[in-house]
């Protein structure tokens, strides 16, 4: 069947079988790899990505349910090249180790911020914890989370600090 | 090596030891990196593999002809096709067999029977439905306890001779000694415990791309690997393909943990697949095959015995381990000892009696067996000694913390040679323990602990609360070559290092980060010894035709060993450098005094030449001394004189209910010593790391079985990894002991937090409910059944 979906900003079309999940027509026929694959079940988060604006799980979604949407993946964070707050945040507090969850988390708490720019310790937790991370003990991507909260202007405004 | 005297280069960069952003993190955060699923080659086809149910069959016929028929569909191997090539059974790392495609009969479930290979991933999953496999199913050994009794069936009949499940007894220690101290101790306890099976279930699956180019007869594969280089002979080995003609990439790892350093069957047929198709071949595993087949850890059943005085000094420790290998031999470690370093389990303290008896047995399970961030099993060494010292303190009427005190070894006794033969190079052991005290707080904890209890008695609360400790010793960085091979391999590193003619540089390293950030620490050791700005200096891994020899990243030892490489490696092309310089300047290298990247005559210091000058003038048409070449590099193979011995102490402070058995993490201080720390924040990083996994283990993570040997714990529902709600915000510290025979002083860390902290939350758990013994992990039926006072088996299905 025929999918056409946005994705990061562009319209794609591709013939894909029905049953094809999300997260594999993101990495295997657009070559978005940015998006990871770690699980059976819907419980790591490395495969989150945004659908219209949600956090969604992509292997748990069939690229035909996002027929029509828009996408946003990973590769569409940092503008011309340079680092998104959030992303910030992760390289000045070290909130990645391997990296392979590192996409997920970041599009999880991209999500949290446009909803909640201020939160908590707890908040953040909370809004992580549907993704897995086996390098970090979470404690570094908390405090990367805030770090993003803290300059909404990323790198520009640690310069200037 | 303090951080305050190094200077900082054009980007802000420390030029040596210091805080600096990660290098690789600008890939990753792109989500740039290159993991083993992202690699995609031109034609390439996809495998998937039929996996047994039964955790113990013969295997009566296979047909694969539906499979075959399947439209997209290019080729079904089975057991009788690798036979065919000599490739049914591979060695393990441990002088085992395993086998690749079972022939004769599955002997775990899970065990692989066939391979497909499909022109997408998913019609080789459609086809592996297609296979038509007739079992006969046999008994199953799934109790350890029973693998030796007579009537128990042989799992290995593929072994010559083999009437039994034993894989081997070892012992350790002098038994006649230990007697002696025990027959005359005041107090002696006896405790047995289990550290049961776990998983490192990195968050990438294991995989490989495996292409053989049928013209020039060169295999490359892509894999995940924390050892390229081993897998690269033991691939020439096993397979019999020329050395030369094979290329081992291991691109990005998504975490490694132990999980990546064996041979699994899939990348083995991955590559037959390969060479049968004349195509590209990808195969990667799914979640339940991850968590199934590949290396597992621990299972260790243990029966522990302290003696002491009545007054707490402690004597002798004693221990008895029953070791579930599985169905294969598959442990990783130094070929000499059979049980890791377990033998380290006399951990931190001042005792010279101590004798260990290790039996291992065959199982109806996967094999493995060193995994999980263990250092070679000296994580359940310091579990059983950590432990032991509590059933002690519990004993005696004595705190934990006093006792660990009036025990542990002495500054002045190092470097100390303990009763199993180890030789700790380096510590202040009390100076560790009182820091962490400090930071938590421990008097105050202590008396809200009995507050707490107080209220507790009087009906007034179900919360109860608990502080636990745990001093560990590590010994990590194997090994010297002269005590250590895997498969006849030495444990050495090579590192090659490049000045290119305008000063910047490329090191190759024999070791593969899996996330531990090479690339950033790497570039600071020789920011350190040249001072190149660590921008200036390109980190090459994970491709065995672009770096030397060496065995990988595992067991803590990159910085041990490759780090100690790139120190050495580093100090000759310094040593050229000076060379060159005297040449430059017309004076005698002896003239000659270094600072910060820069060689100057003594006494004149504006006379001098920078790194950067002489790597151009070392290219140039400079004239040399008699004997010296051109350019400017090195190369080097550091065989460690010795290992390196980090420690630490943990605090962990939980929070039970008594009402429902539910634990709660809520602080956990954790002070460590590995030496200096050359980029303290990724040292901190891999602590918080191992933490988690500690508090995952203790409290949540187990792959048991049910009595047909159905493995229990095959997906995230099953097999529950910490998230961010059950890990608290982590409280470190540290103290700086060097090692004195690593050329940096510097001793290893990304194992430390794993192998010390279940412990710690272990007698958190059992302080708070004053009970002595209960098995990890600690969920709330296994701690409701200890409380009740009738423990479960937490590697058998709960009853
Ligand atoms: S792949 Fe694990 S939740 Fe999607
Ligand atoms: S950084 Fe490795 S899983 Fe999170």
């Amino acid at each position: 069947m025929q999918v056409t979906m946005t994705v990061n900003g562009d319209e794609v079309t591709r013939d894909v079988e029905p049953r094809m999940l999300l997260v594999h027509f993101i990495r295997d026929e657009l070559g978005l790899t940015g998006t990871h694959w770690g699980c059976d079940t819907s419980n790591c988060g490395t495969c989150t990505l945004w659908v219209d604006g949600e956090a969604v799980k992509s292997c748990t979604v069939l690229a035909a349910m996002a027929g029509g949407r828009d996408v946003h993946t990973v590769e569409g964070v940092a503008q011309n090249g340079e680092l998104d707050a959030v992303q910030q945040g992760f390289l000045e507090e070290h909130g990645l180790q391997c990296g392979f969850c590192t996409p997920g988390m970041i599009m999880t708490a991209k999500w949290l911020l446009e909803r909640d720019p201020d939160p908590d310790e707890g908040t953040i937790r909370e809004a992580i914890s549907g993704n897995l991370c086996r390098c970090t003990g979470y404690e570094n991507i908390v405090r990367a989370v805030r770090w993003a909260a803290e300059h909404p202007a990323g790198a520009d405004e640690e310069v200037s600090a | 090596m303090t951080t305050t005297e190094v200077p900082t280069s054009a980007e802000g960069n420390p030029i040596g030891f210091g805080r600096m952003h990660r290098k690789e993190d600008a890939r990753f955060l792109r989500g740039q990196g290159t993991y083993v699923d992202d690699v995609t080659l031109p034609g390439m086809l996809h495998g998937a593999i039929l996996r047994s149910p039964f955790a113990h069959a013969r295997i009566v016929n296979i047909d694969t002809s539906a499979a075959e028929a399947h439209p997209r569909v290019r080729a079904v191997i089975t057991g009788e096709t690798l036979e065919g090539l000599g490739l049914a059974w591979m060695p393990t790392l441990s002088q085992d067999t395993q086998s690749v495609l079972a022939t004769d009969k599955v002997r775990f479930q899970g065990a692989e029977v066939a391979f497909v290979v499909a022109d997408d991933r998913y019609a080789a999953r459609d086809a592996l439905e297609l296979i038509d496999v007739d079992y006969e199913p046999l008994d199953a050994v799934v109790d350890a306890k029973k693998a030796l009794d007579p009537d128990a069936p042989v799992i290995r009949d593929d072994l010559e001779g083999r009437e039994d499940n034993k894989i081997y007894d070892w012992e350790a220690g002098d038994a006649e000694h230990c007697a002696e101290v025990f027959d005359q101790a005041d107090v002696v306890v006896t405790q047995e415990m289990l550290y049961p099976r776990v998983h490192p279930a990195p968050m990438e699956t294991c995989g490989s791309v495996a292409s053989m180019d049928p013209v020039s007869g060169k295999l490359t594969i892509w894999t995940t690997t924390q050892a390229p280089h081993a897998h690269r002979t033991l691939y020439a080995l096993v397979a019999g393909l020329p050395e030369h003609k094979i290329q081992v990439i291991s691109p990005d790892i998504g975490g490694g943990f132990g999980n990546k350093v064996g041979i699994y069957p899939g990348y083995v047929c991955s590559i037959v697949g390969s060479i049968v198709t004349g195509k590209p071949v990808k195969w990667m595993e799914d979640r339940a095959e991850n968590l199934m087949s590949t290396s597992f850890a621990r299972d260790y059943h243990m029966t522990g015995s302290i003696a002491a005085t009545k007054d707490g000094t402690i004597q002798g420790l004693k221990v008895d381990v029953l070791a579930d290998h599985g169905a294969f031999n598959g442990v990783a470690q130094p070929t000499k000892f059979p049980a890791g370093f377990f033998h380290i389990f006399t951990g931190s303290y001042d005792y010279d009696a101590a004798h260990c008896n290790v039996r291992a047995v065959y199982t109806n399970k996967a094999p493995g067996g060193v995994a999980y961030a263990c250092s070679f099993r000296v994580t359940e060494a310091v579990y059983l000694v950590e432990r032991m010292v509590d059933c002690l303190a519990d004993e005696l009427g004595m705190d934990p913390a006093e006792l660990r005190m009036k025990n542990l070894l002495r500054p002045e006794q190092f470097p100390y040679t303990t009763p199993t033969g180890w030789e700790y190079d380096s510590g202040d052991y009390p100076r560790a323990l009182k820091e962490a005290m400090r930071l938590a707080g421990y008097d105050e904890l202590r008396a809200e602990q009995a507050e707490r209890r107080r209220a507790f008695e009087a009906g007034e609360t179900n919360q109860l609360m608990g502080i636990g400790l745990s001093f560990f010793t590590e010994g990590v960085g194997a090994g010297p070559r002269k005590h250590m091979d895997i498969l006849g391999l030495g444990m050495a590193d090579g590192c090659e290092l490049r000045i290119h003619p305008t000063g910047k540089a490329v090191i190759r390293l024999s070791v593969q980060s899996q996330g531990q950030g090479h690339e950033t620490t790497f570039a600071q050791i020789v920011a350190q010894e040249l001072g190149i700005p660590p921008e200036d200096i390109d980190v090459v891994h994970g491709d065995t035709d672009n770096t030397p020899f060496g065995l990988g990243t595992y067991g803590s030892r990159s910085t041990p060993v490759s780090g100690a490489a790139a120190a050495v490696v580093s100090r000759r092309v310094k040593d050229k450098s000076r060379i060159i310089a005297a040449a430059a300047l017309e004076c005698s290298p002896d003239d000659l005094e270094w600072e910060h990247g820069r060689w100057f005559v003594k006494g004149d210091p504006d006379n001098g030449k920078t790194i950067q000058e002489i790597a151009f003038a070392s290219h140039g048409n400079l004239e040399l001394p008699e004997g010296v070449e051109g350019h400017l590099d090195a190369t080097a193979v550091y065989d460690p004189p010795e290992l390196t011995y980090p420690f630490g102490a943990y605090i962990c402070v939980t929070d039970v209910d008594a009402g429902t058995g539910e634990v709660k993490v809520r602080r956990f201080i954790a002070v460590d010593d590995c030496g200096p720390r050359i980029n303290p924040m990724i040292v901190e990083g891999q602590i918080h790391g191992g933490l988690a996994d500690g508090v995952g283990m203790a409290l949540m993570e187990v792959i048991a079985f049910d009595p047909e040997g159905n493995n229990l714990g095959g997906s995230f529902m099953d097999y529950l990894l910490p998230t961010s709600m059950e890990c608290p915000s982590w409280e470190t510290g540290e103290t700086v002991t060097p090692s004195p025979h690593h050329p940096l002083g510097v001793k290893g860390v990304g194992e430390s937090a794993t192998v010390g902290s279940p412990a710690a939350v272990v007698n958190a758990v059992l302080d708070a409910l004053q009970i002595r013994s209960a098995d990890m992990p600690l969920t709330p039926a296994v701690v409701w059944r200890a409380m009740q006072g009738s423990p479960l088996r937490n590697d058998l299905a709960i009853e």
